[in-house]
């Protein structure tokens, strides 16, 4: 195994506390059964899964509830033995922003008890019947983007130069990849080389940030002992956003993947480390996904580590599973404290995308949102690692200037947040920026409306010429004919009259 | 939906939380304490100036400020901002002290007020306060002021330390001057002020006196003009500092000291008595203030690290061209004036290439 220690360095990119000391002190919590589970059937991107069981049906540990959606989807399973509840809508946490999804609500019995399916197979040797059980099993990205893995897995599977499996976890607070990488470093391996079986990589990089050195020291291990030499081992410098796709494709290989594309554009592809390992679950023991490391940390709860929950556990029973909440907690955060989004309340439950809850306190997190004017230090440029201007693009944003938007590259922001920890005038940067990417969307659509509904006018009015024309050409030629009758008739009666008048006179026939 | 009852002891009370947009890290810098910073960076050179050349520059410093921060609240007043939440970025408290900087030490009052006021006024506010400003505040007074007071603008004081017969002014006579225009008895103001050590210089070279002989003059110190040399010693210090706080970045300075040095050196090594070397444009006049301090002002510089390797050059080196061929014996002001103006066109042609995008 080749111990490969990229020179290149990020573009932009800043040094940040990681805050994930104090969740590592503790092995992962495990075996955790809540009383109730709600687990939704839209976790994952793409379209929601279908639900297959009743109102008061019975379930196991792992037994299907949902079955992939149409187009790019992913099965959902019982998390826990129970009985269904309830099937409705609820408001469930998604990689980027919550939102309103079916979910089967389970009272759990305790038991745990697991599904026996009678149709399980071994892991097939077919490509497309792996791709078919990965989406059945319910995999998506757990880095937290939750992309369902074998629609990712299938765009690049045969032309793969390279699958990167990402253990960098350059966000704060996180630490669920670098405890799981620590206790289970040989079914991640095994993973990742099923991975690289999969999509036909020849290198499969394994990546951790430095600061993991017992991490790098078992992963390290275990690749070595499972002695396939595709497999790879790459140490990237401690810098946010190394953790990024887009950054780790450039930090590892120095290419970068054009805009507007992803990463099998140029072959590649990214996998989170946990996700390797709900892969090779799957493939041992036929386990879809039924639970997920959850870091649970932040200075307002008492007892910080990470939690192996079902999906579908509720936040705040988790919490009190950690010693409960500590102190004045001002904000509720799910992710880490520059990607994640802060929740409204923490009746709501863990999904596929729950990397990390962080309950903050006012010590550690941005209270004040009063601004200055912008000094054009730069700074946010320096650090942007989509070598954007911040300061440029705001103006911009808030103008809504969408021909200036797009000319800065406003689609191009991967949304790390950098450019506003540096902002010494405290300007909020990235939100303003989310919020022109819709508009610029919505804008480019209704353009496209638009021009769309110009043509159709178009073709209307040549339609309508085009009628107008036809008429006035069968009332022209009706006229003519009229015209010709008319003559006719004259015609008629004037030879008539003649004939009268010769016959008067007593003349023969001609 | 059907939902059948809910088993009430399976449910905490939830709890509710205030939301805000990510990322919810707190920002590690703040305009106040970058401000504060280029003050402190800033403290010990004013120290050496004082001591070499009396309490000058503290009174019009405190002038300056007095007339700048009462001509940013009356705007700010004017235009319906909050005044006290602005006043508190400090900005106004560094331009003041730049211009104190660049000031002769020995003026009537009306001059620093006059410089604090068109600084913020004329400079900042007028184009619509902090960050909006196309030129460099500090200059634009300064450059005002000398061109219409010229006699008032060139009375500098020769440094104590000096092997001339002089004996330094003392606060209370520097206070009483300042305010009133008066000079202790029997004294006048031909009697305390001198040429600059680059007015010397460039008086000399222009009487065909080769540089040799000048260097040997009694304003000269070590590297350049004496007692000017240890406040630039110490700006550089400061700018260091500045430097090390991550407050600034290497590229403005560097390109400044670059393209005043690097012709100063050629034309030095070609011609040893017809221009001054090196080490003497750098320890003169506002050379290492300019390249730390003035130059670097974020304001009215390029934001991209190439346009501001042109931006430094081009400061350098037009500093250079007016210390030897203009008419002023120092042109760092009319420089930064001068490539504040090209700053839009530098940003615009200096933009990064975006990531994923393919070469422009």
């Amino acid at each position: 195994m080749l111990e490969l220690t990229p020179d290149r360095r990020l573009t932009g990119g800043i040094r940040l506390l990681a805050h994930k000391a104090q969740s590592t002190v503790e092995p992962i919590l495990r075996g955790l059964v809540p009383p109730e589970l709600v687990i939704g059937l839209h976790q994952h991107a793409g379209t929601s899964a279908v639900p297959i069981v009743e109102v008061g049906q019975r379930v196991a540990k792992g037994e299907p509830i949902a079955v992939p959606g149409p187009g790019i989807s992913a099965g959902v399973h019982a998390s826990s033995s129970g009985r269904v509840r309830a099937i409705e809508e609820r408001l469930i946490p998604t990689g980027a922003r919550l939102r309103n999804a079916l979910c089967v609500v389970i009272d759990t019995d305790g038991e745990d008890l697991p599904y026996r399916d009678a149709a399980a197979s071994a892991w097939p040797s077919d490509r497309a019947a792996q791709l078919d059980l990965v989406r059945r099993a319910g995999i998506a990205g757990l880095g937290g983007a939750v992309f369902p893995t074998a629609t990712k897995l299938e765009g690049v599977a045969g032309r793969c130069r390279a699958l990167i499996v990402n253990g960098a976890e350059c966000e704060p607070y996180i630490s669920c990849d670098d405890m799981l990488m620590r206790e289970v470093p040989e079914e991640i391996v095994l993973g990742v080389i099923r991975m690289a079986d999969l999509v036909g990589a020849p290198l499969a990089i394994i990546v951790i940030e430095r600061d993991k050195p017992q991490a790098i020291e078992a992963i390290g291990r275990a690749a070595r002992a499972a002695g396939d030499p595709r497999l790879r081992l790459a140490e990237v410098p401690t810098i946010y956003p190394a953790g990024g796709e887009r950054q780790l494709i450039e930090l590892l290989t120095g290419e970068e993947v054009p805009s507007g594309t992803y990463p099998n554009a140029i072959g590649y592809v990214c996998q989170n480390v946990g996700t390797a390992y709900a892969l090779q679950r799957l493939a041992s023991t036929g386990e879809p996904v039924t639970s997920r490391i959850v870091t649970v940390t932040g200075l307002g709860v008492a007892e910080p580590r990470n939690v192996d929950v079902p999906i579908g556990t509720p936040i705040g029973w988790l919490i009190e599973q950690c010693g409960g909440y500590r102190g004045d907690v001002a904000r509720l955060i799910h992710g880490g404290t520059m990607m994640g989004y802060a929740l409204p309340t923490d009746a709501l439950p863990v999904t596929k995308a729950t990397s990390c809850i962080v309950a903050a306190t006012d010590e550690e997190i941005r209270v004040d949102f009063d601004e200055w004017a912008c000094i054009r230090c730069g700074e946010c440029g320096a650090v942007c690692p989509a070598r954007l201007q911040p300061q440029e693009l705001v103006v911009a944003a808030i103008a809504r200037d969408f021909d200036d938007l797009d000319a800065l590259g406003l689609d191009d922001c991967i949304e790390c947040g950098c450019c506003d920890v540096v902002c010494p005038s405290h300007i909020v940067l990235t939100e303003r920026f989310r919020s022109a990417k819709r508009a610029l969307a919505q804008h480019v659509r209704r353009q496209a409306l638009s021009s769309e509904a110009e043509a159709r006018h178009k073709r209307r009015e040549r339609r309508r010429e085009a009628v107008v024309e036809d008429t006035r050409a069968a009332q022209e030629a009706l006229k003519a004919q009229l015209r010709a009758d008319e003559a006719e008739r004259r015609r008629a009666i004037e030879a008539a009259v003649e004939r009268a008048k010769r016959r008067k006179h007593g003349n023969v026939e001609p | 939906m059907i939902e059948e009852p809910t088993p009430s002891s399976t449910r905490a009370a939830p709890r509710r939380f205030e939301t805000a947009a990510p990322p919810h890290t707190r920002p590690i810098s703040s305009v106040p304490r970058i401000m504060r910073r280029v003050l402190y960076a800033l403290a010990p050179a004013a120290a050496v100036y004082t001591w070499f050349f009396g309490f000058g520059l503290l009174i019009n410093f405190v002038i300056v400020a007095l007339a700048a921060v009462a001509t940013e609240a009356a705007i700010l007043l004017l235009r319906r901002r909050p005044v006290a939440r602005t006043l508190r970025d400090g900005s106004a408290l560094v331009t003041a002290a730049l211009l104190a900087f660049a000031l002769p030490p020995l003026l009537p009052w009306w001059i620093p007020a006059l410089g604090g006021f068109v600084a913020i006024a004329l400079a900042k506010q007028l184009y619509g306060g902090l960050g909006k400003n196309l030129f460099n505040p500090a200059m634009v007074a300064y450059v005002l002021l000398l061109a219409s007071f010229p006699v008032l603008m060139t009375q500098w004081l020769p440094p104590r330390m000096g092997d001339i017969d002089y004996r330094p002014l003392g606060f209370v006579d520097q206070v009483r001057y300042s305010l009133l225009a008066e000079l202790p008895p029997e004294r006048t103001v031909d009697a305390y002020t001198r040429a600059t050590p680059l007015d010397m210089v460039k008086e000399g070279l222009r009487a065909q006196r080769p540089f040799q002989e000048l260097r040997g003059h009694s304003m000269i110190g070590t590297f350049g003009g004496r007692g000017w040399e240890w406040v630039g010693n110490l700006i550089a210090l400061g700018g260091l500092y500045l430097l090390y706080a991550g407050i600034i970045r290497w590229h403005i300075p560097v390109a400044v000291l670059g393209g005043l040095l690097l012709p100063a050196l050629v034309l030095h090594l070609i011609d040893p008595s017809g221009y001054a070397g090196p080490a003497f444009h750098l320890f003169s006049g506002a050379a290492l203030l300019g390249a730390f301090f003035i130059a670097t002002d974020p304001v009215s510089a390029p934001t991209t690290d190439r346009g501001r390797l042109y931006y430094g050059a081009g400061i350098g080196l037009l500093t250079y061209a007016i210390r030897t061929w203009g008419g002023y014996p120092d042109g760092l002001a009319f420089a930064v004036l001068l490539m504040n103006a090209a700053v839009p066109l530098i940003d615009r042609y200096t933009q990064p290439r975006i990531y994923g995008h393919a070469k422009r």
